[in-house]
This record gives structure tokens, sequence and C-alpha cells, in this order.
């Protein structure tokens, strides 16, 4: 008896530690691919479109400025090194831009746009991001969700 | 004041006014390094970068130049010795040695760089100890070595025992490492000249090292900037003077072939 709540109380400190040890360091939501999309929700649920914002703009997060100039007047030098995002919601649909976050690749093998929902066949990943993403699959679902209102 | 200082100083002032900061020193205003379609670093910085380093006496690499040359008479080690006991003047004996590293060292078949040489040197000729990497002996020594080469074109060879390293580093260059999966060719090839957030990316050409980082406030080496560009694209970095990193500067320093050696610059 006596045991098996040792046992018990492992198990839940064990699971307390997992879920603490941030973004993706849980199992990968499985999703499915279907003509340059992904059509459903990694979370299930629609996404938050203020924290995607955010997200999109946090250095440690999306870092989309980096590369894209977005509608982010308050943000000064946006990169260019991808392309404008300031209609992306008007020229792709929410399965399409999901796809793209999370791993763009599977468009277009020669980008230089990272993946920021995969752990997978990356090389030399620094020892603290070993087997993480980028984003979670929230932060994937917020920053989708504030795309497509980029009309 | 005199009449004729007066109008010194007017004209001064109207020359100053017109050119804004231009330097006075050898490198400054319309200085050039381009050849065919590479582009030194130098054409990628801002002219407020540009003027730091187009001046040697407001470019604080020649603090550490400084320390390399007073170095270089010093006696140090059980042999007794000192660079010049053997190397006299460095202004003849290392002038164009610079622009020629890395090289395989004939005596152990391996490919090492300047910082390697001169520790090399240290270890086996003066039998003094190795300074260490990033130390400021070992930049400024190698700054001061470099500088010997300023002007000169970057002229490394990939032939012999050097093209196996040549190609490891050819392979390290394009491929893809780190959680953001990043090359150095993904953004230096592909994307120079586009801006990454207000970083120009340049050419990624190496005949400006060691280069004064104003991000570092510090002389550093090229293999320092290797590092900080794996970490940026969250990849595990080697050690400065790994064996990949070194073969990492020769394909790089073969690629700039050609540019004038630029050492000690001054960037971003």
């Amino acid at each position: 008896m006596r045991n098996s709540a040792l046992t018990f109380g492992l198990i839940v400190c064990v699971l307390l530690v997992g879920s603490l040890t941030g973004a993706g360091a849980a199992e990968l939501v499985k999703y499915t691919v279907k003509d340059g999309a992904i059509a459903q929700s990694l979370t299930g649920k629609k996404g938050n479109p203020a924290k995607g914002r955010k997200a999109a703009i946090h250095r440690k997060k999306g870092n989309c400025l980096a590369c894209h100039k977005m509608p982010v007047p308050e943000q000064l030098f946006h990169g260019n090194v991808g392309p404008d995002l300031a209609k992306v919601g008007e020229r792709y649909s929410e399965g399409e831009l999901r796809l793209r976050l999370v791993n763009s690749k599977a468009i277009n093998e020669d980008t230089t746009m990272p993946a920021f929902y995969r752990t997978a066949g990356l090389h030399r990943v620094m020892k603290q991001w070993k087997g993480k993403t980028i984003l979670s699959a929230s932060e994937v679902e917020d920053i989708v969700a504030y795309l497509v209102t980029l009309r | 004041m005199t009449y004729k200082s007066a109008a010194a100083y007017v004209v001064g002032g109207l020359v100053a006014l017109g050119m804004l900061a231009s330097a006075s020193a050898p490198m400054a205003e319309g200085y050039e390094n381009m050849v065919g379609d590479k582009k030194s670093g130098y054409h990628y910085s801002t002219p407020a970068t540009q003027s730091i380093q187009d001046d040697d006496f407001n470019n604080p690499s020649f603090l550490w130049v400084d320390q390399g040359e007073q170095l270089w008479s010093k006696v140090d080690g059980k042999a007794g010795k000192s660079c010049a006991t053997c190397h006299d003047a460095a202004a003849k004996s290392m002038k164009g040695v610079g622009a020629t590293y890395p090289k395989i060292d004939a005596k152990s078949g391996k490919l090492i760089n300047i910082e390697q040489r001169i520790n090399s040197c240290r270890k086996n000729n003066m039998q003094a100890k190795p300074w260490k990497w990033e130390s400021n002996q070992l930049l400024g020594m190698t700054a001061f070595v470099k500088l010997q080469s300023r002007g000169m074109p970057v002229n490394v060879s990939i032939d012999g025992a050097a093209k196996p390293y040549y190609e490891k580093g050819k392979n390290f260059y394009n491929q893809r490492r780190g959680m953001l999966d990043m090359s150095c060719s993904g953004c230096h090839v592909e994307n120079a000249g586009k801006m990454v957030r207000a970083d120009l990316l340049s050419n990624g050409f190496s005949n400006g090292f060691p280069t004064y980082r104003l991000k570092w406030q510090k002389l550093g080496s090229l293999h320092r900037r290797f590092r900080g560009c794996n970490k940026n694209i969250r990849a595990q970095p080697y050690k400065a003077g790994s064996d990949e990193y070194t073969a990492l500067e020769l394909f790089v320093t073969h690629r700039s072939n050609g540019l004038k050696v630029e050492s000690p610059s001054v960037r971003r």
C-alpha cells in the first residue's frame, strides 16, 4: 500500500517536471498534411490572435520580424529575407499558413525559414533545445489566428 | 589669432562640414575593397562604422596591435627567445604571411591558422606557454602579424594536403544545423545584402579578422564569430581552435581570395 502510494507520488512528480520543461518538450501533436495545408488545429481549438501577434514579434518565439516586413508599426527594423506579410491572410488559407509555420520545408525544401514545430531531422541542435520545438502547439495556433487577420 | 590661422579654421570647418567626419588615414575616403562580385564586409558597414576603421587612431583594434608589437620583441619561455630573435623586424618578415593562412604546417602535416602558428612557435621554438584562445596576447599578436599584410590580396591555397580540409570546410558551410536549421550559405550566399532586422547580411568574407566588433567592445577572432553564428541558430558550437572551425576558416578564407587584407577591421 505504502509502496504504491510512493510510486504514485513519483509519477506525479515526473509528470509535473515534464510539463515544466516548456514549449516543445512534450510529444509532438500528430497532424496530417493534405494539398499543401494542415486543415486541423494542432490543439483542436482556435488560437488567440492578440497573443499570436505578441508571439510573432517575440525574439525568442516567432521572431518573424527578423526576416519579414509586417504591419507592426511600433517595431523598428523589419527584415526582408522573406516576403512581406501584410496581406498574407488573403494569399493563403488558414491550413496553408499552419503548414508554413509548422514546417515550411514541406512546401519548399530550399527555404531558409525554420520549421517552428518540428524536432526530427535536425543537425547539432544545442543541448538545451534538443527534442524541443521553437513554438508550442498553442503558440502555433495563436500565430496562425493572427496571420489570418492580415488582410 | 592671425588672419592666416583664422582662415584655416574657416576653410577647415567648411571642409569638415562638406565631408562629415572624413578621416585622414590611408584607408579613408573612397576606400574600396571589391574584386569581381566579392565585396568586403567593409561595404556592408554603415558610414559611421567605416569611419572608425578608416583612421588607425580611432580604430580600437590598435590597442591590441600595440600590445602585439610589444610582445614581438619580449623574451619569453625556456629557450630565452622572443619572436624577434628569429624573425627580426615583423614589417619585413611577416609581410604577406597573414594573407596565406590557414595553411598546412610542414612539420605536423595539419592545417593551422595564424593563431595556431603563433602558439606552435611559442611551444616548440620558444618553449613558452601557448596563449589562451581569445586572450589579449593571442589576439594582439594575431592582429599585429596580419596587419603586416594589410592591403595585400588574401591568397590561401587549397592544393595538396589542404584539399581535404577545404572539402570538410565546404561541407560545414553548406550543412544546415541547429534548431533553426540554417547553413552559413543560406544567409551569407543566398541572402547576402538582405536585412535581418537591423542587420545587413554580409557576404561573409574573413579578410578583416581579427575584427573589433562594436557589439563585443573587443577585438575578436573569426572562430569566436563562428561560435556566435552557431549559437544564434541554436546549433551546438565547436571550440575555438577546433579542427572543424579551422577547416571552415580555410573554406571561408579561400572564398575571400583576392580581397585585400583589412585586419584589424571594425564591424558592427
